[in-house]
């Protein structure tokens, strides 16, 4: 059974069409990526699957549940949670906070009790504070628990992002575009990273990347799109010799 | 680190009640005569009124000029209760009176923070802040013309409750309410909003019930000050809560520094007495008053505190123990 499926989605702006029937299907610990050149609708895609936009037509299931007009922290609590092209931490706040932040739903006391402190707060508050040190720990970012998102190293701020995502214990977990502005090095500890949660929490990755290395590198499953339609899907070996998605790159 | 938590509550406990003792002291004394009580009891209300702004204007981080209209809902809901109370004939203690009174006055202006807060915190910044303006207008105008509570005449026969006493620690608890909400999970959420709401709906945050409660819980504060100020006045006019006052509660919050709530209590200290102490020379109060606001706003944008809390084991241990207090920047390996 897959983890989230499109089916048939369509968005159109005015009229302009952004994405046009696109279809995928995610399995359960796939690690696929979206790729197309600019402007195909990549991002579009990401937006509806995360519920920033709603597909003019179409469906879109995320573990058995359909998550059209669903608003986007309710597809949190199902199952899908993401990263952002430009990182969108809350700088102000320490890394520790960050996660804690997206551990929301698993801490469980009211606003009463929460003003109050009572034992139930305590109890909770050291839990939250127990599990979103142990996702740092595993990120190797414990020694930064109090350190100011905004004070991070550029690499760190994306580690950061993605355990924050990973805090609300989703079943898919979509990337958009985590390696811009990375140099090589950091690239490659990306790619380890990404593999390495993978196998660790056990879950679907969807990403989209324009750093082709790493899409080839790591991902067994390639969709790849141009002008909102699916024009090639199929393993990295596949994809580098597609002519459509080399004349979608390269021009005819 | 338990440890200093502990250290940290003993010492603030010391200091609340060493100063309360002191402005006993000062009272029992006569050293300090009803203007000055009176002083320090309205300081008290405005820090309440600056503690609650800043959960919207700090917290929320979003532009709230209408501060004075649920401060006059709830000063008007809990004197029309108090008035009530006392026509039909039920004896109570003054205390119980008063807090029953603060009670409906800060419920019934958090009802209105949500009716008001639920269309239209869908709005940003400008858009948000003259939809507030317009709510307080409305309010003052509706109180005005409203005869129950005596029109523009104003709302009088109502008995006085508050004294330094009881307002001291209500305003304590009040603080310590505050302060405990913006670290709990609810004030991280809203915090959360502040520094990127589509991150933090993207955290799986339901960004607008957490907008709804921060002004709702702005309100009902408001509305506890509100009642406390009925109770003290003894009599309300509508024109007190106009728009100046709103802006004057925003003042306070920005100078305090926005999201700092010892910013805000000790802003709104200096500037409730110091326009009192400028009496003497009376021409230039409002000048030497607006100077040290332009001022403040070039040299330190960020108002008293920033962001940050002021804090008081943390000062004595730069002050007194010289301890290095500084924290490593970069926290070690990775």
């Amino acid at each position: 059974m897959s983890v989230l499926a499109a089916k048939d989605i369509t968005m159109q702006f005015g009229g302009l069409t952004a994405v046009d029937k696109f279809n995928l299907n995610l399995e359960p610990h796939e690690l696929v990526g979206l790729i197309g050149p600019n402007g195909a609708g990549k991002t579009t895609i990401f937006n509806m699957l995360t519920g920033v936009y709603v597909p003019t037509s179409g469906d879109i299931v995320l573990s058995g549940e359909s998550i059209i007009k669903k608003s986007t922290h309710d597809i949190v609590k199902l199952g899908a949670s993401r990263t952002f092209q430009n990182i969108r931490l809350f700088k102000d706040l320490t890394a520790i906070e960050n996660i804690k932040i997206a551990y929301h739903n698993f801490i469980d006391y009211n606003l009463i009790q929460g003003m109050f402190r009572t034992k139930k707060f305590w109890t909770e508050e050291k839990k939250a504070q127990d599990e979103c040190m142990k996702l740092l720990d595993i990120f190797n970012m414990g020694g930064y628990a109090n350190t100011l998102a905004k004070n991070l190293p550029y690499g760190q701020q994306r580690r950061l992002e993605i355990a924050r995502a990973l805090a609300s214990e989703p079943k898919v977990l979509m990337l958009d575009e985590p390696a811009a502005g990375m140099n090589p090095n950091e690239t490659a500890e990306l790619m380890e990273t990404i593999h390495f949660i993978r196998e660790k929490f056990d879950i679907t990755i969807l990403l989209i990347e324009h750093d082709m290395k790493l899409v080839m590198g790591i991902c067994e499953r390639i969709v790849v799109v141009d002008y909102g339609k699916t024009i090639a899907e199929g393993t990295p070996d596949e994809i580098k010799n597609n002519p459509e998605v080399i004349r979608a790159y390269l021009g005819d | 680190m338990d440890k200093n938590k502990r250290r940290a509550y003993i010492i603030n406990t010391i200091a609340i009640v060493t100063l309360y003792l002191a402005f006993f002291i000062l009272i029992q004394t006569k050293t300090m005569n009803k203007y000055f009580i009176g002083i320090a009891i309205l300081t008290c209300i405005m820090i309440i009124m600056a503690m609650s702004l800043n959960i919207v204007a700090g917290f929320l981080g979003e532009m709230a000029l209408g501060h004075a209209g649920f401060m006059a809902i709830g000063a008007y809901s809990s004197a029309s209760f108090s008035i009530a109370l006392f026509n039909s004939g039920i004896i109570l203690p003054d205390l119980v009176v008063l807090i029953l009174a603060m009670i409906v006055g800060g419920m019934v202006a958090g009802i209105f923070g949500i009716l008001i807060g639920t269309p239209t915190l869908r709005l940003r910044g400008d858009y948000l802040g003259i939809v507030t303006i317009g709510f307080s207008e409305i309010i003052r105008i509706f109180f005005i013309n409203f005869q129950p509570t005596g029109g523009a005449a104003g709302l009088k026969g109502i008995t006085k409750l508050v004294n330094f006493n009881n307002v001291y620690w209500i305003t304590i608890v009040i603080a310590i309410l505050i302060f405990t909400f913006g670290r709990s999970k609810h004030g991280r959420a809203i915090i959360s909003i502040r520094e990127d709401e589509i991150a933090s709906e993207s955290a799986g945050v339901p960004t607008t019930r957490y907008k709804v409660l921060a002004f709702s819980l702005a309100a009902f504060f408001a509305g506890l000050g509100g009642a406390l100020y009925a109770h003290y006045i003894a009599f309300l006019e509508p024109s007190k809560f106009n728009f100046m006052f709103s802006i004057e509660m925003f003042v306070i919050v920005v100078l305090g520094g926005l999201g700092s709530l010892t910013g805000s209590i000790i802003s709104a200290i200096v500037l409730t007495t110091l326009p009192e102490m400028l009496r003497g020379f009376a021409q230039y109060r409002l000048l030497v008053y607006s100077l040290v606001l332009i001022i403040m706003m070039i040299f330190r944008p960020q108002g008293i505190f920033g962001r940050t809390e002021f804090s008081l084991t943390g000062a004595i241990d730069l002050l007194i123990l010289r301890k290095n207090t500084k924290k490593s920047v970069d926290g070690g390996k990775s």
